[in-house]
């Protein structure tokens, strides 16, 4: 597609930008609304105890302190919060409900007048613990004798399945060789810097609540809705306000229920902003924490017959989606790779740990990290480059759209094209020879590789798949295009925004199609009571689908202006000529009407309207998710993520060997996610998911000790990279369009995030590899690494 | 009731008189009395650097100190790096140009620092900045269009 | 501290404003700042760059921009943080602490002010007034500080800071050695002075480096263990070593 776009794929500031850069941002903390009141949280300080007794009277006592509700109240007046898998019997609340699962779970929450008023009564709130047997090592959960999560539940097994897709026996069999090994990925986040914040306010005379929260989370108003026992139409949550990033996290639902409960009750707004503490601890904040156990069957040429996969995710004491990014994997189990048959065993247990909600990739950074792992080790064992065993079995450009053996068809792409771009900005063969000199010179000195897919689109079909009572396959979004009477253009989204720009992206999609400059075009969101259908920001999906309303809402409004054109030359649709939102008669320049013109005649002239045409000039546009629509087949196989894009990482790495601190100096990724609405915008996503993920290979970890506390609990010991951590990044692209979306854009969110991690652990590992060492082990700290290194000799 | 101090800072300019309690900060004091929302909170632990202001024309972390310390002193937040007319500063529309923020979230604390930095250095090389930058957590951008961005407002006050 | 409510004083007194806590004094045996000169001061001074390079060396290790606007010397060294730098710079340098009370002025050697981890020789009602250095006169000294921490600006997993003087012939007359790796920076004053006298030769150093290495008692946390601490001691020892005398070899 060589269609050249007038807005679309251009340079342009972002419409977010001036006020962010202003400080003029309408951050949840930033909402102060009159009498309103602030919450702040008692929590276990017990990996699992029961809770005998709560006594608020010394709280009560402290000066503002307005209520101190407890888990007995809330849990009964209240319905549980949704579970992503079938286990009901794994209830989740706001608050404990009788027992403490995990050190930092909130227990008690105390409202004041101020916040500082509610930390000070929260210090006097008193409760009386019974600490009860606890597990914290996923492994041992389902043992016969680990103690129990959940007893109603019966095990700790929250979700097992073993899919086999083609001869997975078979090809293991006739392969030549085969290797296992383990790869352990411990938990991290992303970590947004703004916590999660909720405002509520019940008016009583309407009987709405309203909410302003710091979400990204599907179908949020109407899960808290449902767990406050109030229809969906009694909620109403206020997009427009800023999120201070998220990258998956912010699901939010237990605060809203909690803080629009206390709402309700108390008759004044009450806010929550979750302090660090309070956040890392028992917020939603943990994203996965898996041990992957390989095997990969292949021949002597590098050619990758089978995969077996047994990925065990430690969900830790409650599931909210966090199980369901097991799934979304399955979308792209065999990566970027020909690989024609798999064995994927997701297991999800329960522990005594801080929940796990989702995080930016949803499960599929983890999945990249241990593939590329394989990659890496076939090549180890043929003694083959590792560039070379990716070239060999990547998928080649002419076998689009091309059908994995889990059911999802990837819809374009040119891996090798991309690769060969990435090899060439990295200097590759320069970059083999810097390496080879500094290993002369004594240093440790790697380079890595990462070729790996970003599924996008959002169709999360995982949920009917991983639980077959939920029959979900609607996955959609939508845009309302309005022009005024003043000529003047409005885009309505439906959901909140955490950074990724998509005021701009509305703009420029509704400007492309009406031909009128992005720059004029205003955005504003609905709330949720005005709000048409939305799934959020999630799954790289919103170039797509957002985008792909925004343009199909323009087109309507295009169509219309056509059609009052064509009314008034009395002449067919097509004979009419639209340019920059002017209408004249094709041939006949001079019977022209301009833009005034025919929204002068929309909105007030109904005597020239066409027949069955709308007065005023608004059109919305609500659509499903390409290729969507579809329950899985009863072997697990489901068209997951309509479009993919795809990325291919080189980073460089010299390690310190006395002290094992790896310093990363080169970083190149090549990516192609189809068509980019707006080039600066993807290319931010992809630095900051880069950043992300040299965060999870070298930095981050929520560490637990074997007494189920939390030891990085704030950011000094969790450890986010500076700009000192972060190198210089460089980005090469690619444009191979999607055939299923409006310009051919892919979905990018993710970019960076998915393999990076993987690209690192390969460079460390290269770095590593003359001395007979490997880690398989995320993060790759100096700690470990010496530990690995210490009295090796090369 | 908590005892109360009375307090004048100079915020951006303006003397602003308060009667303050002790335990308050001054980041606290410039968000929820001040309303200058723009300073942002990210963890209070004096790490992550949103809450950056410049205090005596030095980028400090407003969490950690308290408000009545400020007495006499000079603030001045993102709201106060605004041309005179309100219009955005070089460094803020160098921010806009390279889409150096995404959230919004790092930004006032971002540009804070890196204002100074400009202040003392006219022409700083691209470690310089990362160095400028680097008690500034972000999470959005990999901080790649945030140097591109100080180098361009750099290149374009020369 | 008190932002985690982990320390709740009834009483906050703010000594910033307090003049005699100020100045820098430059004399011909001593170099004396009071306990609230800024972080940010020491590094700008070019008086103590000349005649106290480790402080500013041990600087450029210290958080950030916006810790070291408002980090004082002093502050430093009471809070004694096991990982922090201006300690460990003040026990190598054998720094004098002027303790203040009402009564008077008491002298406290840095090398036994710090007790255990945030923890300090200190009475309630005194207050630490000025940090005293002992000049160093000889013309060819070379100074160096070095630390492993996990990101820059993070408190070090192990520093280590030295200080050497060369007569004219090369050989070494006079050495400060310390490394920080918990429980307390430690001023290793034994494996320092056995190097007087000698030629400061690789295989002197390295002998030096690993009796530091045996000398340290590092506890474990999450982001070492103690072997790897008393690893990095001996790599840190012997990095500063040959960069101080490096740095003292190169001056006349």
């Amino acid at each position: 597609m060589t269609t050249a776009f007038r807005y679309v794929g251009k340079k342009r500031r972002t419409k977010e930008g001036p006020r962010f850069a202003a400080g003029r941002g309408r951050f949840v903390a930033d909402i102060a609304l009159p009498q309103m009141k602030h919450v702040a949280l008692v929590t276990s300080p017990y990996a699992c105890a029961r809770i005998d007794r709560v006594d608020a009277t010394q709280a009560l006592a402290v000066p503002g302190c307005v209520c101190v509700l407890s888990g007995e109240e809330l849990c009964a007046a209240v319905d549980p919060l949704l579970v992503g898998v079938d286990a009901p019997l794994v209830k989740r609340y706001p608050l404990a409900n009788g027992i403490a699962r995990y050190a930092g779970e909130w227990v008690v929450a105390v409202v004041a007048d101020s916040r500082a008023a509610a930390e000070d009564a929260a210090e006097k709130v008193q409760i009386g613990y019974q600490p009860l047997p606890y597990n914290v090592d996923a492994e041992k959960a389902l043992d016969a004798a680990a103690p129990l999560v959940h007893p109603e539940h019966g095990s700790n097994l929250l979700y097992r399945r073993q899919f086999v897709w083609g001869p997975v026996a078979e090809d293991f069999a006739r392969a030549a060789h085969r290797l296992s090994f383990r790869a352990r990925w411990h938990r991290s986040a992303t970590v947004p810097i703004e916590t999660f914040g909720v405002l509520a306010s019940w008016d009583a005379g309407r009987q709405i609540l309203d909410v302003w929260a710091s979400i990204q989370m599907p179908k949020f108003p109407d899960q808290t809705a449902r767990a406050l026992r109030l229809p969906g139409s009694a909620v109403r949550v206020h997009f427009d306000v800023d999120v201070g990033g998220s990258y998956g996290v912010k699901r939010g639902i237990k605060h809203a229920v909690l803080v629009g409960y206390l709402a309700k009750k108390l008759g004044f707004p009450v806010r929550l902003i979750e302090d660090r503490l309070e956040n890392m601890r028992g917020g939603d904040m943990h994203g996965p924490d898996r041990i992957f156990d390989m095997e990969v069957a292949f021949e002597a040429d590098a050619t990758i017959r089978s995969l077996k996969i047994r990925a065990l995710d430690d969900v830790g004491a409650y599931a909210g989606r966090a199980p369901l990014q097991l799934g979304k994997p399955v979308g792209a189990i065999v990566g970027p790779y020909r690989i024609g048959s798999v064995a994927y065993e997701p297991i999800a247990v329960l522990t005594n740990k801080t929940a796990q909600e989702a995080v930016r990739g949803f499960g599929q950074s983890p999945t990249n990290f241990a593939l590329e792992t394989a990659l890496d080790r076939i090549a180890r064992h043929l003694g083959m480059d590792r560039v070379e065993v990716r070239r060999r079995n990547l998928i080649r450009k002419d076998e689009f759209p091309y059908l994995i053996p889990s059911g999802t068809t990837y819809d374009s792409g040119d891996y090798h094209a991309v690769l060969d771009k990435a090899l060439a900005a990295a200097g590759y063969a320069e970059l083999l020879a810097t390496r080879d000199a500094a290993r002369a010179a004594g240093k440790l000195a790697g380079i890595g590789i990462a070729t790996c897919l970003e599924p996008s689109g959002g169709n999360s079909a995982f949920e009917p798949l991983f639980n077959p009572k939920n029959e979900t396959t609607t996955w959609m979004d939508s845009c309302l295009v309005r022009v005024d009477l003043s000529g003047s253009i409005t885009g309505v989204m439906n959901t909140s925004s955490a950074g990724q720009a998509h005021e701009t992206l509305v703009a420029t999609c509704v400007g492309e199609i009406l031909e009128r400059d992005p720059d004029s075009i205003r955005v504003v969101r609905a709330d949720s009571l005005v709000a048409l259908p939305s799934n959020s920001p999630v799954g790289s999906r919103m170039a797509i689908m957002l985008g792909g309303a925004a343009a199909g809402a323009a087109r309507k409004v295009r169509e219309r202006l056509i059609a009052i054109a064509a009314h008034q030359f009395e002449c067919a649709v097509e004979d009419i000529e639209y340019r920059d939102g002017h209408a004249s008669l094709k041939g006949a320049p001079a019977k022209r009407l301009s833009w005034d013109q025919l929204v002068e005649i929309a909105h007030r002239k109904f005597h020239l309207l066409p027949p069955g045409v709308e007065p005023g000039l608004q059109e919305k546009f609500v659509w499903q998710v390409p290729t969507g629509g579809m329950l899985p087949t009863p072997e697990g196989r489901i068209q997951m993520y309509p479009c993919t894009a795809f990325e291919a990482h080189l980073v460089y790495v010299e390690i310190d060997r006395d002290s094992g601190r790896p310093s990363l100096q080169r970083y190149v990724c090549g990516h192609d996610c189809g068509v980019m609405i707006n080039p600066q915008v993807v290319h931010g996503m992809t630095y900051g998911g880069i950043a992300h993920g040299i965060g999870a290979a070298l930095y981050e970890r929520f560490a637990y000790s074997d007494t189920g506390q939390l030891q990085s609990q704030t950011f000094m010991d969790y450890l986010i990279p500076s700009a000192m951590e972060v190198p210089a990044l460089r980005i090469v692209d690619h444009c191979t369009p999607s055939p299923l979306t409006t310009f051919g854009q892919k979905g990018s969110g993710e970019a960076g995030y998915l393999g990076a991690p993987a690209a690192i652990a390969s460079a460390v590992n290269d770095a590593l590899a003359p001395l007979g060492v490997a880690i398989d082990e995320l993060p790759m700290t100096p700690h470990e690494i010496w530990q690995r290194t210490r009295g090796v000799r090369r | 009731m908590e005892k109360k101090h009375a307090v004048a800072i100079e915020v951006n300019g303006k003397i602003l008189r308060a009667e303050l309690p002790a335990r308050l900060t001054l980041v606290d004091f410039l968000r929820d009395e001040a309303r200058l929302t723009g300073t942002h909170v990210g963890c209070e632990h004096g790490i992550c650097g949103a809450c950056s202001v410049l205090f005596d024309a030095q980028p400090i972390r407003s969490c950690l100190m308290f408000a009545w310390q400020a007495d006499g002193h000079r603030v001045t937040t993102v709201e106060g790096l605004a041309n005179a007319d309100g219009s955005p500063s070089v460094l803020q529309d160098s921010f806009c140009e390279t889409h150096g923020l995404q959230c919004g979230y790092c930004t006032p604390g971002m540009i804070v620092a890196a204002h100074a930095l400009l202040e003392e250095n006219r022409a700083p090389s691209e470690a310089e900045v990362r160095a400028a930058i680097a008690g500034n957590l972000c999470r959005c951008t990999g901080y790649q269009q945030i140097v591109d961005a100080v180098l361009l407002a750099a290149s374009r006050k020369k | 501290m008190m932002a985690m409510r982990l320390a709740r004083p009834a009483f906050l007194i703010d000594i910033n404003g307090a003049a005699d806590l100020q100045g820098i004094e430059v004399a011909a045996e001593t170099i004396t700042l009071g306990a609230a000169v800024r972080q940010r001061q020491i590094e700008r001074d070019a008086s103590l760059a000349a005649r106290l390079p480790l402080l500013g060396k041990a600087l450029r290790w210290v958080g950030h921009a916006q810790t070291r606007n408002r980090g004082t010397l002093g502050g430093s060294i009471v809070h004694a943080d096991p990982s922090a730098e201006l300690p460990l710079a003040a026990c190598v340098l054998d720094a004098t602490l002027l303790l203040r009370d009402t009564t008077g002025e008491t002298e406290m050697p840095a090398r036994e002010f710090m007790l255990a981890p945030m923890v300090v020789a200190i009475a309630p009602e005194q207050c630490l007034a000025a940090i005293r250095f002992p000049a160093w006169t000889e013309a060819r000294s070379g100074c160096a500080f070095d630390e492993v921490s996990l990101r820059h600006g993070d408190f070090a997993i192990v520093g280590a800071a030295a200080q050497l003087a060369l007569d004219a012939s090369g050989k070494c007359v006079r050495a400060s050695l310390g490394t920080s790796s918990a429980p307390i920076p430690q001023a290793h004053a034994k494996i320092a002075q056995r190097l007087v006298g000698t030629a400061l030769d690789d295989a002197t150093i390295a002998d030096a480096a690993a009796d530091v290495a045996r000398a340290v008692e590092p506890d474990a946390d999450l982001h070492g263990s103690a072997d790897y601490r008393r690893h990095l001691a001996g790599v840190l020892a012997k990095r500063v070593l040959v960069a101080a005398r490096d740095e003292a070899r190169g001056r006349r």
